[in-house]
């Protein structure tokens, strides 16, 4: 079969985005009680764009001080928030949504610069689904009796949130729609990599006329984290983030009466039969491990081949991610952008030396990579097994770990032999294997012929060690109120 | 000559089996007199370990026993305890309760019975959604069983105290190991003998007789374990379960109450604290 070498045959014009619409200080401070204020800490830290590692601005580092201040700020406001009419409290929270769509391109733009994710992913994706998930819980605010009945729902207090670096605006909005909706208020820590778009959504709150104190952005790195979970006047605390933190937060909260949400770590199983679309299954492949540069906690990182159709499907992958542009995460042509961060570079790597020295047939896409900031191709390992690290741990990265299997009772074996149970994929055209598989995977998302949607109304969470609880839809509401 | 008793000895329930303790200790049990009822086996860890293995390898197929078959051996076990209500009436008099208490205790359980075998093939309609995604997708989201959970029943009300606990836990489909009251463990091990007659399979209901101090961390930091389900108000137990069972993030449910005698004591949320909501989309074509 001859096949076209896109790299060689065609070359992509640039296609940049243009920043001259979106607005950045060089110095953000701490967004406490409506106001900017200051860090008590008087210390600064700087975010880079991963794409070039230059600086972008300082953020302030807050310290257990700024987080007092915070928590205060947020416990005065809880008071008048919980007792205001909850209709009202919803015609705040749609008008968050609506000012987020009307400053999408900003927000999206500054995603990209900050995060290293792809304009298109950026602006498709993280953007219009944070407006949504405001959209979708400001409707909530006034029918949660209808939510949970016989029940008596009330809200549990001042909210501490933490949040990672891989979707920071959803994320942010992932936590505080739902928090507020329900009448509490918050304390939420973007990660701090990726402050900037949390600091614009600060920005857009206080445009807003959100009662003061309802939202509180503090910004630093893990210190930070723990000054909220400690904090002895925070009622929840809802992180985002890896299994290993996850893990110390709970045990630093055990026999104190905090309620806890964890979103945690992944190694999702993406399983392709015999009898699937193959063509689409490539393509679920792809967007499985290397939407958002594989920084995903629910990414398709284990692939699953049954043995007819391997030769055929690897060889398929291998030609489409010979095709996938790594650069600019402005230019829209880009389909894998920065990777985050210097430290989550090395880790990566790590991970791929690791796959060597055990044995794994590394194939990398031997697409051109830019000059400077982080980067990391499209890559296979192939010839790997169950024992391997680079298929237990979770690597965070675009990097895929390829078995095959004979038998469905096998694979589902394999697929749930792993402490983690965030989702999974199945691809086939049978509609009772389908329903098998759904049934006993392990997993809180099962994603069939389809790979890493989202949506407000759709609940996301995980089995076993990837977290406790779910965010989105009717059953997330139950993490953000208590009842009688 | 008057007859002589005889008298039964207690011994624990795992995989649909009554073994002694493993330890070989025991514990004596007397009466508000002072007069020995029985003596009751002191489990050990490997007893609550070999109950977990039980636990597991029956667990899959029971979640996969439909739900109107669920229902319908729920039922059964209230049918077996009503027939055997005076014998768990007495049991209770005989370390303490009045006979009023005694025979209201006996009857709560049956009817909670009935109440949660009702519940089998209702309450994944009240807790699933199917949500309107955006998108061309369908996307539903039900409730699916924990797994294995171990449970610390509450020391009052030895029988009704238990049986709200574990009906709830089973009924949607997952198996447990329970810890009976410390107080009054007898009457647990009597309902063990009712379940084994009901129809329900070896394992999915594993009933230990023992010590909270020296049980409950290894309730807790099981590995294999999916959920624990405290009934009492030890903070420092509390704050044990809590902190060991992070090793494998088991969910930890804490419930302080004492009374389990009145209408607050059953809902479906018991049935729903055990079980984990999971999420599948599938395109539509537009």
């Amino acid at each position: 079969m001859s096949k076209i070498n896109i790299n060689k045959s065609w070359k992509y014009d640039e296609s940049l985005e243009s920043t001259s619409h979106i607005k950045l200080k060089d110095k953000y401070d701490l967004f406490i009680g409506g106001e900017f204020v200051k860090p008590l800490s008087k210390k600064y830290f700087n975010t880079l764009n991963p794409a070039t590692n230059q600086s972008i601005a300082e953020i302030a580092d807050a310290n257990d001080k700024d987080i007092d201040k915070a928590v205060k700020s947020a416990r005065k406001a809880f008071n008048s928030w919980s007792k205001l009419d909850p209709k009202e409290r919803g015609k705040y929270i749609f008008r968050i949504a609506r000012m987020i769509q009307e400053r999408a391109k900003e927000f999206a733009v500054i995603e990209s610069i900050d995060g290293g994710k792809p304009i298109r992913e950026s602006r498709d994706i993280d953007i219009p689904l944070a407006a949504n998930h405001f959209f979708y819980h400001a409707g909530w605010a006034d029918k949660l009796e209808y939510a949970f009945p016989n029940k008596k729902p009330t809200p549990l207090g001042v909210a501490g949130q933490i949040i990672p670096w891989n979707f920071p605006l959803l994320m942010a909005a992932w936590k505080i729609a739902p928090a507020i909706a329900c009448g509490n208020t918050v304390v939420l820590k973007p990660a701090e990599s990726t402050s900037l778009t949390a600091l614009k959504l600060a920005e857009l709150i206080q445009d807003s006329g959100l009662p003061k104190g309802v939202v509180n952005i503090v910004t630093g790195a893990g210190k930070t984290g723990a000054a909220i979970v400690n904090h002895p006047d925070i009622n929840k605390i809802a992180f985002t983030g890896s299994t290993e933190v996850g893990k110390l937060i709970e045990r630093s909260l055990a026999g104190i009466e905090k309620k806890t949400t964890l979103e945690l770590g992944g190694k999702g199983a993406n399983i392709i039969f015999e009898d699937a679309a193959i063509d689409q299954a490539v393509e679920g492949i792809v967007n499985a491990i290397f939407f958002n540069q594989g920084h995903v906690c629910c990414a398709g990182s284990r692939l699953f081949i049954q043995e007819s159709v391997a030769d055929i499907v690897i060889e398929k992958l291998k030609d489409r991610i010979s095709t996938l542009i790594v650069g600019d995460p402005l230019d829209k042509n880009t389909d894998i952008g920065a990777i985050n961060s210097v430290e989550q570079l090395k880790t990566i790597e790590k991970y791929i030396e690791i796959g060597k020295k055990e044995g794994g047939e590394i194939y990398q896409s031997k697409c051109s990579l830019p000059k400077k900031g982080n980067w990391c191709p499209p890559t296979l390992f192939l010839n790997v097994s169950q024992s391997h690290t680079i298929v237990q741990e979770e690597i965070f990265g675009p990097v895929l770990a390829i078995q095959t299997f004979r038998t469905i009772d096998e694979v589902i074996e394999k697929a749930n032999n792993t402490p983690f149970g965030l989702s999974a994929g199945v691809w086939t055209e049978k509609g009772s294997k389908i329903f098998r598989l759904t049934k006993e995977l392990n997993a809180g998302v099962v994603w069939a012929n389809t790979y890493n949607k989202f949506d407000p109304s759709s609940p996301f969470g995980g089995f076993k060690e990837s977290g406790m609880g779910r965010e989105g839809g009717l059953h997330g509401l139950k993490s953000y109120l208590k009842f009688e | 000559m008057s007859r002589i008793d005889v008298l039964k000895t207690y011994k624990i329930f795992i995989g649909g089996k009554f073994p002694r303790t493993e330890s070989g200790r025991f514990s004596p049990l007397k009466n508000k007199d002072g007069d020995l009822v029985a003596n009751i086996c002191l489990s050990s860890r490997k007893d609550f370990r070999n109950a977990v293995v039980s636990c597991r390898n029956t667990q899959k197929q029971w979640e996969n026993t439909t739900a109107l078959n669920k229902g319908q051996i729920l039922y059964r076990i209230a049918e077996i305890l009503e027939g055997r209500k005076s014998q768990f009436i007495e049991e209770l008099m005989m370390t303490g309760s009045s006979k009023y208490q005694a025979k209201n205790e006996v009857e709560q359980s049956i009817d909670r019975l009935i109440y949660y075998a009702g519940w089998s093939d209702k309450f994944q309609q009240i807790f699933s959604s199917v949500n309107p995604v955006a998108s061309n997708h369908f996307n539903f989201s039900v409730p699916q069983a924990m797994g294995v959970i171990s449970v610390i029943a509450p020391n009052e009300f030895p029988l009704l105290g238990l049986v709200s606990i574990v009906a709830p836990v089973i009924v949607g489909g997952n198996s447990c190991i329970v810890l009976s009251s410390e107080e009054n463990p007898m009457v647990s091990i009597s309902f063990a003998e009712v379940l084994n007659t009901s129809d329900v399979p070896h394992g999915v209901v594993n009933i230990l007789t023992g010590e909270r101090k020296e049980l409950v961390s290894y309730f807790a930091s099981h590995k294999d374990v999916n959920s624990i389900i405290y009934c009492g108000d030890k903070n420092e137990e509390i704050k044990e379960i809590e902190k060991v069972s992070v090793e494998n993030l088991k969910r930890v449910k804490i419930y302080k109450r004492k009374n389990w005698n009145d209408k607050t004591s059953q809902s479906p949320y018991f049935i729903e604290q055990c079980q984990e909501i999971k999420t599948t989309w599938h395109p539509t074509e537009s």
